[in-house]
């Protein structure tokens, strides 16, 4: 099985009748995968190289620089995070960029939306704020952010103040509160550099203080995104290819910053009458990956699929344009579309692909860029119109939008002076047995979903309260996870009756959905500001809370960089693939176990489900016997 | 006696370093930057293949009694003076009519870019101190050049040693 979504194997079987290469075609066309790759013990830092070390003792055991396994594995490792440190903050910094723009008069498309997050961010943050103007403490924000960036001399004002006490201390006594974000990228680039460090424990804990700094990238990236375009709120909507409207114009958003994607939502109201001149019925914007992610959460804008099958939607026929910004859209999109006519729109100076159509899009005339892309998708649709459409009939209701500020205002609702005592009551009392956030992507490796659908129900029915991100998340919502009923369907009698409470305290008149779509991969923050609000509340570190995390399908080096800075938050984290570290037994036996001993986290790795979620539902118990709770057994 | 080209399928990490190396070996330029820079696209004559869980290369045997030889109507299949098997400066011209291809039970032989003639292992590929190049890349010792009874030698050694080693 290539995937779990029907959806999916549909226009698969759709590619293969019409000759359409897809990811699945090119990862069997890449087998067999290079064994020194895959376990980390390749380098390719210097010129002397490329150099990798034989895993059977019968050939050279040192790079030419003298470099170990344990060497070129933790500098592989750390390299990864800084990639991924990168990608994050570097979605944060834009976002910052554009709320300096917009009070500096600059982008008028984009207005500070969220004034009580704008608020609530100040207060957290220590900003002046009582009697300034909104636009004057938006332009504080965005100094104060930007300032996370540079090196300053103090550890980063936004992770001191986003975690718990516990864990600012446990990060102070190992030396990994970085003091700037992209100076520990830079100072990561350094240490791999030939001839730095060599030290497979001293380059992890480096490799720690950047997955500190891909944190505070993440944080920064929701609250400043929250602040300019709303701090989302539930909202219910459709996932699935089954979105797609044969007599509409379909664009698909991809990528991952909703800085383009707003105000693409913003200016397709306006363009409806363009579209139907065109001889649409209108226009569908719909999601593929985090950008999906970002305007389902605000808007509504369903999800068409994601991660590995973002191919797979232009196989319908149906889609007009896909509208990209950057991180994780497969440049192979471009091929896909010469074969079904679907406009793919670069529009990221510094994210473009050949043959692609750029449109380079700029916050000052953000209306006007976007007013640009709808009309050539609406060209597309022209060209188009006619010709036969075949759209998977899938597609899921979908309940999202749970930010951390909707979930405590609907837990606010069973208690008003102490919202979040009715999910402590719970955990304690064992009808919440703990939490599992599940969070990034899909893998070609595995069957897509397949990790997440089965772990969740393992979970569900031990009554382990779920929370998702990302493309996880997006699982969740194509396959009806992020609906009341499916926790009829999947629940433990436990977690049943706390999900139906707070539903039926919120007037929903059933429960809340089984998994709470918490947001984009960047948003894994929020989950973060849950564990941390209930770690307070307890008066004890997120280390010991009940709390784990998974990520069955992971694919990115973001995702490696979140996988360890949950570790580093200090949850057991689990990974449904091997990562390239086997190559080196400290490394591996450091981030599997020593590694608990200093941050209270470590990893986890299963490639079975249901095994990975019985150690997760373990983890989960020994957590709880430290809070002096009562156990389960599996 | 002879050396061949003898594979330890265990040691195989899939990494297709043989495979690039014989590609070299039998481009035009002869050196990896060269071929490339030249737009080269020589072809590999071994082969590597993920076969369920295990990592495999396979090359041709140069059987003795070598059914290439015998299948070959061009009369350009033949045995060179040092034991290999080749269709290159034989009697005549390979007419790519791919009897090759379908008798020779290991699949070694496969056609070239252009689909007009057969290529296979010919082993004109051998360093300054006579090793193939695909040997010369492996990283793992999978793939070993050595005389039948020295390599068989060698798994008995190993055999007893594993077994009788700590008596």
């Amino acid at each position: 099985m290539q995937s779990a979504d029907p959806a999916v194997r549909e226009m698969l079987d759709e590619a293969r009748r019409r000759g359409v290469e897809t990811v699945w075609d090119r990862y069997a066309a890449q087998l067999p995968q290079c064994g020194f790759g895959e376990l980390g013990v390749c380098c390719r830092n210097c010129m002397q190289g490329p150099c990798r070390v034989s895993p059977f003792d019968d050939g050279p055991a040192r790079g030419v620089c003298g470099a170990t396994a344990d060497t070129m594995v933790a500098r592989n490792l750390v390299r990864a995070i800084a990639a991924g440190t990168a990608a994050h903050s570097g979605h944060a910094k834009h976002l910052a960029h554009t709320l300096k723009k917009s009070v500096q008069g600059k982008a008028p498309d984009y207005p500070v939306r969220d004034e009580a997050k704008l608020r609530a961010v100040a207060a957290r943050q220590g900003l002046e704020a009582d009697g300034v103007p909104a636009a004057e403490l938006a332009a504080r924000m965005a100094e104060a952010a930007l300032a996370n960036f540079s090196e300053g001399e103090e550890p980063l004002a936004w992770t001191t103040a986003t975690v718990t006490a516990g864990r600012v201390q446990a990060w102070e006594k190992l030396g990994v509160l970085p003091v700037g974000i992209d100076s520990i990228i830079s100072e990561i680039m350094h240490r791999t550099h030939l001839g730095v460090d060599a030290d497979a424990v001293n380059l992890l804990l480096g490799g720690v203080a950047c997955a500190v700094a891909d944190y505070t990238g993440c944080h920064l990236g929701t609250d400043l995104a929250d602040i300019l375009f709303g701090t989302p709120q539930p909202v219910v909507s459709e996932a699935n290819m089954g979105v797609l409207k044969a007599d509409q114009v379909n664009i698909a958003l991809h990528g991952h910053n909703p800085v383009l994607s707003e105000v693409i939502v913003q200016v397709a109201r306006q363009m409806e009458d363009e579209a139907k001149a065109a001889g649409a019925a209108g226009i569908n914007l719909v999601g593929v990956c985090c950008t999906g992610n970002e305007v389902l959460m605000r808007h509504g804008i369903p999800p068409a699929t994601h991660s590995i099958s973002q191919e797979l939607p232009m196989l319908t026929g149906a889609l007009d344009a896909m509208v990209v910004d950057y991180q994780c859209v497969y440049p192979s999109l471009v091929g896909v579309a010469e074969c079904t006519g679907t406009k793919i729109i670069t529009t990221m100076g510094m994210a473009r692909i050949t043959g692609a159509t750029h449109v380079d899009f700029e916050e000052e005339n953000a209306a006007a860029g976007a007013r640009q892309i709808i009309r050539l998708a609406i060209e597309a649709f022209g060209a188009r119109r006619g010709r036969p459409v075949q759209i998977p009939q899938y597609k899921s209701q979908v309940v999202a939008g749970f930010s951390v500020e909707a979930i405590v205002a609907a837990l606010s609702k069973l208690d008003a002076a102490d919202p979040l005592k009715p999910v402590i009551d719970n955990i304690v009392a064992g009808n919440i047995q703990g939490v599992c956030l599940f969070a990034g992507c899909n893998n070609v490796k595995v069957p897509q979903d397949e990790n997440y659908l089965v772990m969740a129900r393992e979970l569900a029915a031990r009554d382990v309260l779920l929370l998702a991100t990302g493309c996880g998340a997006g699982a969740y919502a194509r396959h009806g996870y992020l609906t009341p009923e499916a926790v009829g369907e999947y629940a433990g009698p436990g977690l049943k009756a706390v999900l139906t409470a707070v539903g039926e305290a919120n007037g929903l008149g059933g429960p809340l959905p089984l998994v709470l779509h918490m947001g984009s991969c960047v948003d894994n923050s929020r989950a973060v500001d849950l564990a941390v609000a209930v770690a307070n509340r307890l008066g004890v570190d997120t280390a010991q809370l009940p709390v784990v995390a998974s990520a069955p399908e992971f694919k990115t080096e973001k995702a490696v960089a979140i996988g360890t800075w949950a570790v580093a938050c200090g949850l057991p984290t689990h990974l449904g693939l091997v990562p390239p570290v086997l190559g080196s037994a400290t490394v591996t036996g450091l981030l599997t176990g020593g590694i608990k001993d200093l941050l209270g986290g470590y990893f986890i790795v299963e490639t079975d489900p249901v095994k990975a979620a019985e150690k997760l539902f373990a983890a989960i118990q020994e957590r709880r016997r430290g809070l002096n709770l009562a156990t389960r057994s599996w | 006696m002879p050396k061949q080209v003898l594979i330890r399928f265990e040691r195989c990490v899939g990494c297709r370093s043989c495979q690039l190396a014989c590609a070299v070996a039998h481009s035009e330029a002869k050196s990896l930057y060269g071929a490339v820079l030249n737009g080269e696209k020589p072809r590999a004559r071994v082969f590597v293949h993920q076969a369920g869980e295990h990592k495999a290369p396979l090359n041709c045997r140069h059987c003795q009694d070598a059914p290439c030889i015998d299948a070959c109507i061009a009369g350009a299949m033949h045995r060179k003076a040092d034991d290999t098997v080749t269709n290159i400066g034989g009697e005549q011209y390979c007419t790519a009519c791919w009897m090759c291809v379908m008798v020779c039970p290991y699949g070694a032989v496969r056609s070239d870019a252009a689909g007009t003639m057969a290529v296979k292992c010919d082993r004109e590929c051998k360093d300054d101190q006579g090793v193939p190049a695909c040997v010369r890349a492996c990283p793992t010792g999978a793939l070993v050049y050595a005389e039948v009874d020295a390599y068989s030698a060698g798994r008995r050694q190993g055999v007893l040693l594993q077994a009788l080693g700590g008596v």
